[in-house]
């Protein structure tokens, strides 16, 4: 397919089709409406259903329903929805059901803004609604790879049974930029689903709960979804590790749009005679600790940068240790960081300052 | 080549449209682009703006606070953003809806009355494509033909459209050349 140049809204509701998702339930928030106003006009075309829910915590358990039938579905919002969404979100993670839920965030707490932050990391990555679960986390830095991650999302949703977050903000949800759509899933092809609730004429019935009264039975059933998590941990963790300009003194840790603004960054300190790199999670559940230790050990400084006030930082400091200084660099409420401000952080940090 | 260029006017004037054509050219010359809308409540009743990024390597952040181009559609665009535009860059200013010319001494002023242009043209709405027009004749940063290709594309249902678009276009273009920097153009 040729490339086309569509606004990341609209790559991830394209995306998702291209998966084989033929449902999507959700409610308006800004700034990711343009997710189901393509969907709204796209799913009828392929034979799926659009279904504007009366609210958010309806629209989770929609989906907390067809994904339990073994299809293929998705929602999406903005960060004051996803709180409203999180109940059904723990029921879906509890039941083991496969969905993809995509945040595109805007500035909190409460109402807060309708412009792009990343405030959302820790909701996004230490569960988010009641309970002991975790989402597997996907954060996008371009239009391109929020198309690529959604279609992947479908295929990690089903593969651990879990629901799989992608994470974006106003930013990567507006901007345009090309996009291609690189595979497409037939619906015949995927795979089948044993333990969905199809109709049991001629077999066992299936069961999808989330109660268990029996503690015993529930705590096996908590340890059940921590092997889960670690058998992400140890074979789904993904980043980006860029050094355009060779050894680097200072290491950039952004993930998302900041991610772009450090690379903006990094050439311009380049021309000031300044070596920097960015380390990029692009899994943020599971954290790709072990990469990131790896490559801080090769520079004198790490600076994290994010559109919060210092969430993935606790992630940055768990995994680099407490006698490793980390500096840090944020901006919220809507408020984007130039590449201007990176640089001069960074010039800080190098002793450079002018 | 890294070109950044922020598009303002009126809600309406259709900002965000020529915006859009300046990517999809950008894209079709085989660059990258990114196009990104300010979708903040300025947008309700007030100023309308987009930033287009045209580069010859992936672009890192997709807004500018020091454009190379500007195009002003309306006053309050040419008040928020005149300043910001870098030195040796072009501002094209819309004169049918702006009354003053820009401040600045180091920058290229390209002055085009859009809407009486567009309205020879044969409709007043096509203000947004004389600026364009004006912008890619001083600046030289895309093709007009690849330009009036994509319009004849994106209009192909409204074929009356497609010609005042495109006589919008060249009007515009030519207006632009006159100003071109040297070195800008071929």
């Amino acid at each position: 397919m040729a490339k086309k140049l569509m606004k990341g809204c609209e790559a991830i509701g394209e995306a998702a089709v291209q998966a084989g998702c033929r449902l999507f339930f959700g409610y308006p928030i800004t700034p990711q409406n343009e997710i189901p106003e393509y969907l709204s006009a796209r799913l009828p075309q392929v034979g799926g259903t659009f279904v504007q829910a009366e609210s958010e915590v309806a629209a989770s358990n929609m989906l907390y329903g067809a994904s339990g039938a073994g299809c293929r579905c998705l929602t999406s919002s903005s960060s004051p929805g996803i709180s409203l969404m999180m109940e059904g979100v723990s029921y879906i993670a509890a039941s083991e059901l496969p969905v993809v839920i995509v945040n595109i965030m805007r500035g909190g707490p409460g109402l807060g803004g309708i412009l792009p932050s990343q405030s959302d990391y820790l909701q996004a990555t230490k569960g988010g609604g009641h309970g002991d679960y975790r989402c597997l986390v996907l954060a996008p830095s371009t239009v391109q790879e929020a198309a690529d991650l959604v279609m992947d999302a479908f295929d990690l949703a089903d593969k651990y049974r879990n629901p799989v977050l992608v994470l974006g903000d106003g930013l990567i949800g507006q901007m345009m930029e090309p996009v291609e759509f690189k595979r497409s899933t037939r619906l015949e092809d995927l795979p089948a689903k044993s333990w969905a609730t199809t109709g049991c004429k001629g077999r066992e019935r299936n069961i999808i709960n989330s109660l268990y009264l029996d503690p015993e039975v529930l705590e096996a059933h908590n340890w059940k979804l921590v092997r889960k998590y670690e058998e992400m941990a140890r074979t789904e963790c993904r980043h980006e590790f860029w050094s355009p300009h060779g050894d680097a003194d200072v290491l950039f840790v952004a993930y998302g749009s900041v991610a772009r603004i450090a690379k903006t960054a990094i050439d311009a300190l380049a021309e000031k005679g300044v070596k920097a790199a960015l380390f990029r999670p692009i899994t943020l559940f599971p954290f790709p600790g072990d990469a990131l230790e790896k490559a801080a050990a090769r520079v004198k400084h790490v600076l994290v940068s994010e559109l919060s006030t210092g969430q993935m930082l606790e992630d940055v400091r768990f995994h680099l240790g407490k006698h490793r200084p980390v500096s840090f660099y944020g901006r919220v409420g809507g408020v984007i960081m130039t590449p201007d401000e990176l640089v001069a952080e960074a010039l800080k940090l190098a002793g450079k300052a002018g | 080549m890294y070109d950044e260029i922020v598009l303002a006017g009126f809600g309406g004037q259709g900002v965000l449209l020529i915006g859009k054509l300046l990517a999809y050219a950008g894209m079709k010359a085989g660059r990258e682009v990114t196009w990104m809308p300010a979708y903040g409540p300025e947008m309700r009743g007030g100023t309308c703006n987009c930033t287009v990024v045209l580069s010859g390597r992936p672009i890192g952040s997709p807004i500018s606070k020091s454009p190379h181009g500007l195009i002003a559609l309306n006053l309050p665009s040419l008040d928020k953003f005149e300043a910001s535009v870098r030195k040796g860059g072009i501002i094209v200013v819309n004169t049918s809806l702006i009354n003053r010319m820009p401040h600045r001494t180091d920058v290229t002023v390209v002055p085009v009355a859009a809407n009486e242009v567009a309205l020879e043209c044969g409709s007043g709405k096509a203000a947004n494509m004389v600026a364009l027009g004006a912008y890619l004749g001083a600046s030289g940063i895309a093709e007009l033909e690849s330009v009036k290709a994509i319009v004849a594309e994106t209009f192909a249902a409204k074929p009356k459209l497609v010609t005042v678009n495109h006589e919008a276009l060249s009007r515009g273009f030519a207006l632009g050349r006159e100003k071109a920097p040297a070195g800008a153009v071929n």
